[in-house]
C-alpha cells in the first residue's frame, strides 16, 4: 500500500509542472492562513468581487507578456527586456490616435478598431526591430532589446508630448474593466484569448517543435531544413505583438497613458514568470502553461502582500524573498546538495554508533 | 608477468539504473597493487558508469566497494571524497588551468604556506622534485599552455599521484595524443605501476591495451563478461567478448556488394564545377543510384566541406547541380531536402541531435519540416513512424518519448539515421556515421548502408577509416588540400592506391 502510494507520489513529483503548481499552491495557502476570506467571492452590481478575481484580473497583462517571453526565451536563449517599454509605446499610440492627440477628451477621434490595429502594429513593429537585431545581426538578446528598453519610453513621451493623455470614454474603459452584463473583468478574457490562440498554434502546427529545435541546437535545426534566423525573428515579433496587446489593456484600465509608468518593470516580472514556470532561461524545451502559472503566481504574491498591508515601497523586498524561496525549490543543484548533506549526516551518525 | 599483487580495490555486485535502462547489473571489479588494468567494452557497456560510481560522480543502488587499508566498505559521495580516499581520475580533457604555471597547477588548492603567505619557492621546488621523480623534465614556472596535451596530461597525473593516489583512473587519456606521446605516457604508467599503484585504463584502442596492460575486465550491456589475463586473451577473442557475437559480418557484406552491380543504375547527382570559396575548390562528380561513393582524404582535406556544399549547408559560390535530371538551386538545406537529399552531419552532438527533446521529435523533425508548417502529422502517424524506425534500426530506448540525450552515442546516431530514412531520400550523405560508435553498431550501420544502396539509393559515405569505406564503397573520391584530386573505380580500390592518391605524387587522373 505504502509502496504504491510512494510510486504515486514519485510520479506526481516528477511531473513537469509539479513545482510551478506547488509554488502557486504555497502562496495560496499562506494567503488562506493570513486572510481567511481570501477565497470569498461576492457579487455586487452583477459582477464578481474578491481577491481571487482581483488576482486573475491583475495578472492578465503579465500572462500575455509571459506568453511572448516564453517563445523568445525558448527560441533564442535570451530575454526580451523591452516588453514593458514597448507596451508603453503602443499604449501611447492608441491613446494618441483614439484621442486625437488631445490631453483629455471624452469621445473617440478615430474608430476603436483602428486603435486596436495600431496597438498590434506598433507592438509587432518593435518586435520586428528586436528580431532583426537578435536573429539577423546576431546581437545578444539582452543588449539588442536594451535599445528599446531605454528608447521606448522616450518614444512614448514624444508621442504624448511629455504629458499624461486621458481618454475618458466609457467604451474604452470596457476592455480594462467590465463590459456591461459580463460578470468577469474583461482583461481576463483577453489573456485567455492570447493563451488559447498561442496554445492552439503550438498544438496544431509544429512551430513549437521548431522553436525548441532552434533553441536547443540552431546548427542542427538548419540542417533539417529549418531557418533558425526566421524562427527567432518570429518569436520576437510575437513577443512584440503581445506587448502591444498588453499596452492596450494597461491604458484601458486607467483610460490614459502615462509614458513613464505604463508597464514599468513588467519585463522583469515576465522573465521571472517564465523561470517560475520551470522553463530553462537558456532556451530550448518550454512549457507555455508553466509560464502562465508563473505569471499568476507572481501576481498572487503581489496581491497577497497588499492584502497583508505591505506598503508599495517595501513590496519588492518581500517579493524577492519569496522568489528566492520558490526558485530554490526548483533548483536541481540545491536538491543534490541537500541529498548529499543528508547522506553525509547519516553516514556520520552510523559511524558514531559503530564507535 | 610480475607476481600477483595484493588486492587493492574491490567492487562487488554493483547495480545501477538510469531511467528505463540498466546501466550496471551485478558487476564485479578487482584492482590489484602494481597492475595496469584495462576496462573494456563497447559504448554503452557501462565503463564510464562504473568509473563514475567508483569516484562518486554517480550514486549506485546496490553493491559494495572496499579499498585496501580502509576498514569496511565505503561509498564516495563526490570526486573530492574519492580523492581523499586515494582514488584519482584523469580525464581525456585535461581539467587544469592552462594559464597558470605547471607548479601552480600541481599545488592549486593545497598551497604550502609560510607566515600565512603562499610559499612559492617551496611550490616550485616540490613540483620539480615530483616531476623529476616521474621523469618529466620541464620548467615548472612556465604556464601550462606552453606544453603539449600529452605533457599537460602527465602534469595532471603527477598532481593526482602527489595527492596520495593509490588508485589512478585514466579515462581515455590517449585519444588526443600522437604515437610518441602515447609512448611517453605509457612509460609514466609503467613507472607508477612499479611503485605499486593500481591503474585503471579505459580506452578504445586495442593495441594500446596489449602494449601496456596486465589484465582486462570486459563489460557488455552493463554486465560483467569476465576478467582476463592479458596473455591468455587473444585480440580476436577480446573483440568477440566485447561484442558478444562472432565476426562473420564481413563475408556477408562482400556478398551484398556483388549483387549491387546487377541492378540498373540511374544518374542521381550530377555536380558541375561546384565551389565554395575558402572551403572547397571547384569539383564535379556523378553519383548513380545503387551506388555507395566514398570520400577519402586526411582530416581537413575538404571531405565534409564537399558534402556541405552539395547539401547547401554551405551555400556554393558557383557551379551547377543536377538532381534526378533537373537543375536545382540549393540556397539552404531545405532546398536540398525537397529535391530528395538527406545529410547526416559529421558532428552528432553539435549538428545532429536535439538533446532535450524526445526520440520521436528527433526522428520526425526532418519529415515534418519537409511537409510544411501547416500540415502537422497526427500524433498517431508520428508514433507509427517513430516505432517503425525504433524497430527497423533496433534503437535501444526506454520509450519513444525518452529525451534523446539519455541514449548512448550509437543509438543517438541511429535516431538521426532514422530521421533521414523517414524522409525517403534518393541521395543520402553520411558524414562519419560510425565515429565514436561501438563495434556492433558500426557493422549494423555499414550493413544498412549497403542495403539502402541495393534498394536503389545513392549514398555518399565519408569516413576516416579507409578500411570501412573499402568494405562499403564501389567508388572512391579522393581529396587533398581542399581539392578533389581523383576518383578510384571499383577495380582500382585498394588501401595502397588510396593512400598513394591521398599522399599526392603521381597523378591518377
Amino acid at each position: 500500500m505504502s509502496k504504491t502510494l510512494r510510486t504515486h507520489i514519485k510520479k506526481i513529483t516528477e511531473m513537469k509542472l509539479f513545482l510551478p503548481i506547488l509554488s502557486l499552491l504555497l502562496v495560496l495557502i499562506i494567503n488562506v492562513i493570513k486572510t481567511p476570506n481570501f477565497f470569498n467571492i461576492t457579487i455586487t452590481n452583477g459582477v464578481f468581487y474578491g481577491y481571487i478575481i482581483d488576482i486573475i484580473n491583475r495578472s492578465s497583462e503579465l500572462v500575455i507578456l509571459a506568453v511572448g517571453m516564453t517563445l523568445v526565451v525558448a527560441a533564442s536563449g535570451g530575454a526580451d527586456i523591452s516588453v514593458g517599454a514597448v507596451s508603453a509605446v503602443s499604449g501611447a499610440v492608441i491613446i494618441f490616435i483614439l484621442g486625437g492627440g488631445e490631453t483629455s477628451t471624452d469621445f473617440y477621434h478615430a474608430p476603436y478598431i483602428l486603435g486596436i490595429a495600431a496597438a498590434a502594429f506598433v507592438g509587432g513593429l518593435c518586435g520586428v526591430w528586436n528580431g532583426f537585431l537578435v536573429a539577423k545581426m546576431k546581437i545578444q538578446p539582452m543588449v539588442a532589446t536594451l535599445i528599446l528598453f531605454t528608447a521606448g519610453r522616450g518614444i512614448a513621451q514624444l508621442i504624448t508630448g511629455g504629458q499624461i493623455l486621458y481618454l475618458r470614454v466609457d467604451h474604452y474603459k470596457g476592455l480594462g474593466g467590465f463590459i456591461p452584463g459580463v460578470p468577469l473583468p474583461s482583461p481576463v478574457f483577453v489573456a485567455i484569448l492570447v493563451v488559447a490562440l498561442t496554445y492552439l498554434l503550438l498544438k496544431k502546427t509544429p512551430i513549437g517543435l521548431y522553436i525548441e529545435s532552434v533553441g536547443i541546437n540552431a546548427k542542427a535545426s538548419r540542417l533539417v531544413g529549418l531557418n533558425p534566423v526566421f524562427i527567432q525573428f518570429l518569436s520576437y515579433v510575437y513577443s512584440g505583438l503581445c506587448a502591444g496587446i498588453a499596452g492596450l489593456i494597461i491604458t484601458s484600465r486607467v483610460y490614459s497613458i502615462d509614458a513613464n509608468n505604463a508597464g514599468l518593470n513588467m519585463e522583469l516580472d515576465a522573465i521571472l514568470a517564465v523561470a517560475l514556470g520551470g522553463n530553462k532561461l537558456s532556451g530550448g524545451k518550454f512549457s507555455l502553461i508553466g509560464s502562465v502559472i508563473g505569471a499568476i503566481t507572481i501576481q498572487t504574491l503581489t496581491t497577497t502582500l497588499y492584502a497583508m498591508k505591505v506598503s508599495a515601497d517595501q513590496l519588492p523586498v518581500y517579493k524577492a524573498i519569496v522568489v528566492v524561496i520558490i526558485v530554490a525549490l526548483q533548483s536541481v543543484e540545491l536538491k543534490r546538495m541537500v541529498q548529499n548533506l543528508r547522506a553525509k549526516f547519516l553516514t556520520n551518525t552510523t559511524k558514531k554508533e559503530a564507535v | 608477468m610480475e607476481q600477483k599483487g595484493n588486492v587493492l580495490l574491490q567492487m562487488r555486485h554493483i547495480d545501477k539504473h538510469f531511467p528505463g535502462v540498466v546501466a550496471l547489473l551485478d558487476v564485479d571489479f578487482t584492482l590489484r597493487q602494481g597492475e595496469i588494468h584495462a576496462l573494456m567494452g563497447e559504448n554503452g557497456a557501462g565503463k564510464s558508469t562504473l568509473i563514475k560510481v567508483l569516484t562518486g560522480v554517480e550514486e549506485f543502488e546496490k553493491g559494495k566497494i572496499t579499498l585496501e587499508g580502509t576498514r569496511g566498505s565505503f561509498i564516495n559521495r563526490s570526486p573530492q571524497e574519492a580523492q581523499e580516499r586515494g582514488i584519482s581520475t584523469v580525464y581525456q580533457e585535461v581539467n587544469l588551468c592552462e594559464n597558470l604555471s605547471v607548479a601552480e597547477n600541481i599545488f592549486i588548492g593545497r598551497e604550502p604556506k609560510k607566515n600565512g603567505m603562499i610559499d612559492w619557492k617551496q611550490i616550485n621546488r616540490k613540483s620539480e622534485e615530483l616531476l623529476n621523480r616521474l621523469d618529466i623534465h620541464i620548467d615548472v614556472t612556465k604556464a601550462l599552455e606552453n606544453y603539449s596535451i600529452a605533457l599537460q596530461q602527465m602534469v595532471a597525473i603527477a598532481r593526482a599521484v602527489d595527492i596520495s593516489a593509490k588508485v589512478l583512473i585514466l579515462d581515455e587519456p590517449t585519444s588526443s595524443l600522437d604515437e610518441l606521446e602515447v609512448e611517453k605516457l605509457f612509460d609514466l604508467m609503467r613507472k607508477l605501476k612499479n611503485e605499486g599503484m593500481g591503474i585503471v585504463f579505459v580506452t578504445h584502442f586495442l593495441e594500446q591495451v596489449y602494449e601496456v596492460c596486465d589484465r582486462i575486465t570486459v563489460l557488455r550491456n552493463g554486465e560483467l563478461v569476465g576478467e582476463f589475463e592479458i596473455d591468455k586473451l587473444p585480440r580476436v577473442q577480446l573483440v568477440a567478448k566485447m561484442m558478444g557475437k562472432d565476426f562473420d559480418d564481413l563475408a556477408k557484406i562482400k556478398h551484398n556488394k556483388e549483387k549491387n552491380n546487377e541492378k540498373e543504375e540511374q544518374l542521381i547527382v550530377e555536380a558541375k564545377q561546384i565551389e565554395h570559396i575558402g572551403t572547397i575548390k571547384s569539383f564535379s562528380m556523378n553519383i548513380h543510384s545503387h551506388e555507395v561513393v566514398g570520400l577519402a582524404g586526411l582530416l581537413g582535406s575538404g571531405r565534409s566541406e564537399l558534402a556541405r556544399a552539395l547539401y547547401g549547408a554551405d551555400k556554393p559560390d558557383s557551379g551547377m547541380l543536377k538532381f534526378n535530371g533537373e537543375v536545382i538551386k540549393v540556397h539552404a538545406p531545405i532546398d536540398a531536402m525537397k529535391a530528395g537529399m538527406g545529410y547526416l552531419p559529421e558532428n552528432r552532438k553539435e549538428e545532429g541531435i536535439f538533446a532535450d527533446v524526445s526520440v520521436r521529435e528527433n526522428i520526425m523533425i526532418a519529415l515534418q519540416v519537409k511537409k510544411g508548417l501547416f500540415k502537422l502529422y497526427t500524433k498517431k502517424e508520428q508514433e507509427e513512424f517513430t516505432d517503425r524506425y525504433i524497430d527497423v534500426l533496433k534503437i535501444k530506448t526506454a520509450d519513444r518519448e525518452t529525451p534523446v540525450k539519455q541514449l548512448s552515442g550509437g543509438n543517438q546516431q541511429k535516431v538521426i539515421l532514422g530521421r533521414w530514412l523517414l524522409t525517403n531520400p534518393d541521395f543520402l550523405i553520411l558524414d562519419e556515421p560510425t565515429r565514436g560508435i561501438d563495434v556492433g553498431t558500426k557493422t549494423e550501420i555499414q550493413k544498412l548502408v549497403l542495403k539502402l544502396a541495393s534498394e536503389g539509393k545513392a549514398i555518399m559515405f565519408i569516413s576516416s577509416e579507409i578500411e570501412e569505406m573499402l568494405r562499403t564503397c564501389v567508388k572512391m573520391i579522393v581529396l587533398r588540400d581542399r581539392e578533389m584530386v581523383g576518383t578510384l573505380n571499383e577495380n582500382e580500390l585498394s588501401q595502397e592506391n588510396i593512400m598513394e592518391m591521398i599522399a599526392g605524387g603521381e597523378e591518377h587522373e
